[in-house]
């Protein structure tokens, strides 16, 4: 066992960990950060979605102490400070670009990063830089749509309905 | 002006809340003090005798507290079958056990033979590697038809040719449909496979069992869309434990579109080593279980012929298919491709003769069992594909062929020739609202363009029909279910006035808690946000019967009205003491209670205090407190019924079809939410064209899964959909439930497979490749390469 310390959503914590332990793992068991999820074995479902060091990583795809140190978001620290949702989990919610949750956080947590990188995506490249997260429930489109809302595109002009 | 409040508001979804901030409550995220961790041995190859299983070197590992195999459940009941179903020649279908964990023998990858417990998972993880079984191999029947062929390999020793049931419907209809296939003036044959599909819901199941050693209580925390269904069996069944002594909850759970309806194996495991060890014991799937372990859907080989007169009009469909079952039959599995198949087989049509046979072959592959739509989309794919065929073979126009047979809205309720009457409907006003919203007319256009572009366009067009809000009891049980399918709500208003809804209904992506809300808010004139939908907590909630089949608003929200509709009528009573008037008298408007023609009145807190402080009370006449509970049990099945529209583009060179638009015009009757309807058939309408392009649960002839995890199994991503053109303007109310609906959770995926493939189909023969009639599922560029080359 070894300890691992890193920043998550802006506290500094630290525990234990195996070699094998993933950062998903860590998430989920040490800190009971559960709002991470894990869709898959192979690394290709996208629910576990987290930023390390401003970028989005599969954290079931890291082991623990490669984030050592590191500075880690998670779903849960993707709130306003208020409590209030943010400006990507509003569109989310207003445009119903979830169903039942469970690939949701991996899907604002994506979403957070495509927008960091590119502000005005078009319809396009909203999808195809969701290809990594798989969603069963929405057939994406009102994904879709919730992220073009995000980025302040006026939704009448692109999605039919 | 849409409406911002109760029945027809689009009220954006509470549950979001915590979905979208990570505070939803899967079964994974729950920890129990003192856990242990489950881990399954499974087989690895499709079909072996087990000779023998030594976990002696596993006991010695680290963190070990228990290993089980098939020896400690020997003794115990197995998973049952819900419906029963008689052959032809009136035999009952064959029931192998299906048992916890295998026992003597392997049937399927994926079968589990010993689990393992441990302090920790990892600790469990690396003793499952250190079990060691020896196998005596056996051939693997993969194939239907050579599973029935083959008397000398068997799935189950103890059945000779591996078939679970030859099920005629109607069979008293088999010798006219014949005779009338015989001397029709055409008849158009279609062979057809339609693919099997793994639910990949994307929440692995997940299981806690607990047990307290104090009190003989047992608690089962799991992903699950019927708790209560789920503690019958595994209560009663398969543990046998009382009842009243399991408490199951189901918690979030992260979709399910069928797979989580079924008693698992892992959930009596989990119980029974919580009640060895006295310790919590959890198990959480890894992707690799789900595709191995989770029942798939559809699986049907089919031959599907449509007899007419030359002018188009139907005569008969006879139907020939094979069901896989897989390697036990799971809890529905017998039901999906009978009862929600061959009821369906007259579709949208006044067709005087329709004959259907289903063989149920059982396999060493997973068990097959109802996938969203369940037998409605085999259903719907033979008949709109075959049709399409005919009208191609006759040169009629595919929308007309499908309008002149149309049944009309002056011929419900209509009984069709396989057994169900249809209440209601309107089939060429959803067919003229699709022709709108997609622009058919303008199609031309469109292919012209894309043939400068060297590519070949094509449109694809069909109605549907399905049965839901499932489902009447007495004809179901007419039917052979072994289970009741009402559904029950319980309406408990606090001292202050808000409530508390407890329903059989279970949302595992539905939103129920918002739309379940509108309806009884809507009937009390109170804020949404004073209604509170409880659900998944057998401790909870009444005996209710779960989600599936499109039943929940249809079936638990008839309960939930019945039960509001007793709340009122108790509160009108006390109303009328507190203010002296008769309660005939009285009404209930915007959350108020009034005397008719005065000023009199009261506001809903005020009754609901009077209620539980029954200071001023009518005493004699009423009990204290407001609280009502209310069965329902539908009288018929719901019809929801549209049509769909695709346009693809296939490439040539390749093969590859692109969608470039899908449209969908349903009829649900009345709409609590459009915003989630919208959802639903989007969510359904992305299943149908991952199963129409994309996916495919492959076994080779080793009974090997080949497309075993999501970098084999081609689930749809966002970049191989469109948006799609949905609406469901078209309403033709439900006659016999109280609001009127019919359901909306599978229609997309019933409605859209034939839709994509009629629309390749017209790509190509437009294209100049007449030769091309039929392309199996999934249309991978391979296949529609292959095709048009002859
Ligand atoms: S859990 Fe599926 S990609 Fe990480
Ligand atoms: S909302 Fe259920 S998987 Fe995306």
């Amino acid at each position: 066992m070894t300890k691992v310390t890193m920043t998550v959503n802006g506290k500094t914590v630290s525990g234990e960990v195996e070699g094998r332990t993933l950062l998903v793992s860590f998430l989920r068991e040490t800190l009971h950060l559960t709002g991470t999820h894990v869709g898959c074995d192979t690394s290709q479902c996208g629910a576990c979605v987290v930023h390390v060091n401003g970028k989005a990583v599969k954290s079931c795809a890291l082991f623990a102490q490669e984030a050592a140190d590191a500075d880690v978001r998670t779903i849960e620290g993707m709130a306003n400070a208020d409590g209030s949702l943010s400006v990507i989990q509003q569109a989310f919610q207003d445009h119903h670009g979830l169903q039942c949750g469970f690939c949701t956080p991996g899907m604002v947590m994506s979403t957070a990063a495509l927008l960091a990188e590119n502000p005005k995506p078009t319809e396009t490249e909203v999808r195809h830089y969701l290809e990594g997260n798989l969603c069963r429930c929405t057939g994406y489109h009102n994904i879709v749509k919730a992220v073009l809302a995000a980025s302040g595109q006026d939704m009448d002009q692109i999605a039919a309905e | 002006m849409p409406k911002d409040h109760g029945v027809g508001a689009s009220s954006k979804r509470r549950e979001d809340i915590r979905f979208l901030t990570g505070r939803g409550r899967y079964t994974d995220d729950v920890n129990q003090f003192g856990q242990t961790y489950a881990v399954f041995a499974r087989s690895d190859v499709a079909h072996a005798n087990i000779r023998s299983i030594d976990t002696s070197a596993a006991e010695a590992m680290p963190g070990v507290v228990a290993i089980f195999t098939g020896e400690d459940f020997k003794d115990v009941g197995g998973n049952p079958a819900g419906w029963l179903i008689n052959s032809r020649n009136g035999e009952p279908m064959r029931e192998p056990k299906r048992p916890v964990l295998a026992h003597g023998k392997v049937r399927h990858v994926g079968d589990a033979y010993a689990a393992v417990i441990a302090e920790t998972y990892a600790q469990a993880r690396d003793a499952v590697e250190a079990i060691v079984v020896d196998f005596e191999e056996l051939p693997a029947l993969v194939d239907m038809a050579a599973s029935l062929a083959d008397t000398t390999v068997r799935v189950h020793d103890e059945l000779p040719d591996n078939q679970c049931f030859d099920w005629g419907w109607i069979e008293d209809n088999r010798t006219k449909v014949d005779e009338a296939i015989r001397n029709a003036p055409h008849v158009t044959t279609l062979h057809l496979v339609n693919n099997r599909l793994v639910p990949n819901a994307m929440e692995p199941r997940a299981s806690i069992g607990e047990y307290d050693p104090g009190t003989g209580d047992y608690k089962l925390t799991t992903t699950s869309q019927n708790p209560h269904l789920t503690r019958l069996l595994v209560a009663a069944f398969v543990m046998g434990i009382p009842e009243h002594k399991l408490t199951v909850i189901a918690p979030d759970v992260g979709g399910g579109f069928g797979s989580k309806i079924y008693h698992y194996g892992e959930e009596a495991l989990v119980l029974a080593a919580a009640r060895k060890l006295g310790r919590p014991v959890k198990w959480t799937a890894e992707r690799n279980e789900s595709f191995l372990t989770d029942a798939h859907g559809r699986d049907h080989v089919t031959k599907i012929e449509l007899a007419c007169e030359k002018d188009g009009t139907f005569i008969a469909f006879r139907t020939e298919t094979m069901a896989n079952v897989g390697a036990y039959l799971s809890n529905f599995s017998t039901a999906t491709p009978t009862f929600l198949h061959g009821t369906l087989m007259a579709g949208n049509y006044k067709v005087p003769n329709v004959y259907v046979n289903v063989k149920a072959v059982f396999t060493n592959t997973a068990p097959v069992d109802a996938y969203r739509g369940a037998g409605r989309p085999e259903a719907t794919y033979s008949l709109e594909r075959v049709i399409d065929k005919a009208a191609r073979e006759l040169g009629i126009d595919p929308v007309a062929i499908r309008r002149m047979n149309f049944i009309q809205p002056d011929q419900f309720p209509y009984t069709t020739p396989v057994g169900l009457q249809y209440d209601v409907g309107n089939y060429d006003a959803t067919m003229d609202k699709l022709l709108e919203i997609s622009d058919a007319a303008g199609f031309e256009a469109r292919r012209a363009e894309a043939a400068s572009r060297g590519m070949l366009r094509g449109l694809g067009i069909n109605s549907y029909i399905e049965a839901c809000g499932i489902a009447p009891s007495h004809l179901v049980g007419q039917l052979g279910a072994r289970v009741g399918l009402f559904d029950a709500a319980t309406v408990r208003v606090n001292a202050t006035g808000n409530i508390s809804v407890m329903t059989g209904a279970h949302s595992h992506g539905q939103g129920h808690e918002t739309a379940f809300a509108q309806v009884v808010a809507g009937m009390l004139g109170i804020p949404e946000a004073s209604v509170d939908i409880v659900h998944g907590d057998t401790s909870k909630i009444p005996f209710g019967m779960g989600s599936y089949g499109s039943r929940s608003l249809a079936v638990c929200g008839s309960a939930i009205v019945k039960a509001t509709d007793k709340i009122i009528a108790k509160a009108k009573k006390i109303a009328a003491h507190m203010l002296e008037a008769s309660d005939g008298d009285i009404e209930l408007k915007d959350g108020r209670f009034s005397v008719a023609g005065t000023d009199k009145g009261l506001d809903w807190g005020a009754v609901c205090l009077s209620a539980y402080v029954p200071h001023n009370y009518p005493l004699t006449e009423l009990e204290p407190g407001l609280e009502e509970t209310a069965f329902y049990d539908p009288a018929n099945f719901t019809y929801p019924s549209g049509a769909y529209a695709c346009e693809v583009e296939v490439d040539p060179d390749t093969g590859k079809v692109k969608i470039c638009s899908f449209a969908a015009a349903d009829d649900f009757g009345n709409i609590v939410n459009p915003m989630i309807v919208d959802g639903q058939v989007h969510g359904g309408i992305g299943q149908g064209i991952g199963q129409a392009l994309l996916e495919a649960a492959a076994y080779d002839d080793m009974g090997q899964l080949v497309s075993g995890s999501f970098m084999d199994y081609a689930m749809p991503r966002a970049d191989d959909l469109p948006f799609y053109q949905v609406d469901h303007s078209c309403q033709t109310p439900c006659t016999h439930n109280p609001l009127g609906v019919k359901g909306c959770g599978e229609a997309g995926a019933i409605g859209s497979p034939p839709a994509v493939v009629n629309a390749v189909i017209d790509a190509l023969q437009r294209g100049g490749m007449a030769h091309v009639t039929h392309i199996d599922m999934p249309l991978s560029p391979a296949r529609v390469w292959a095709a048009m080359q002859g």
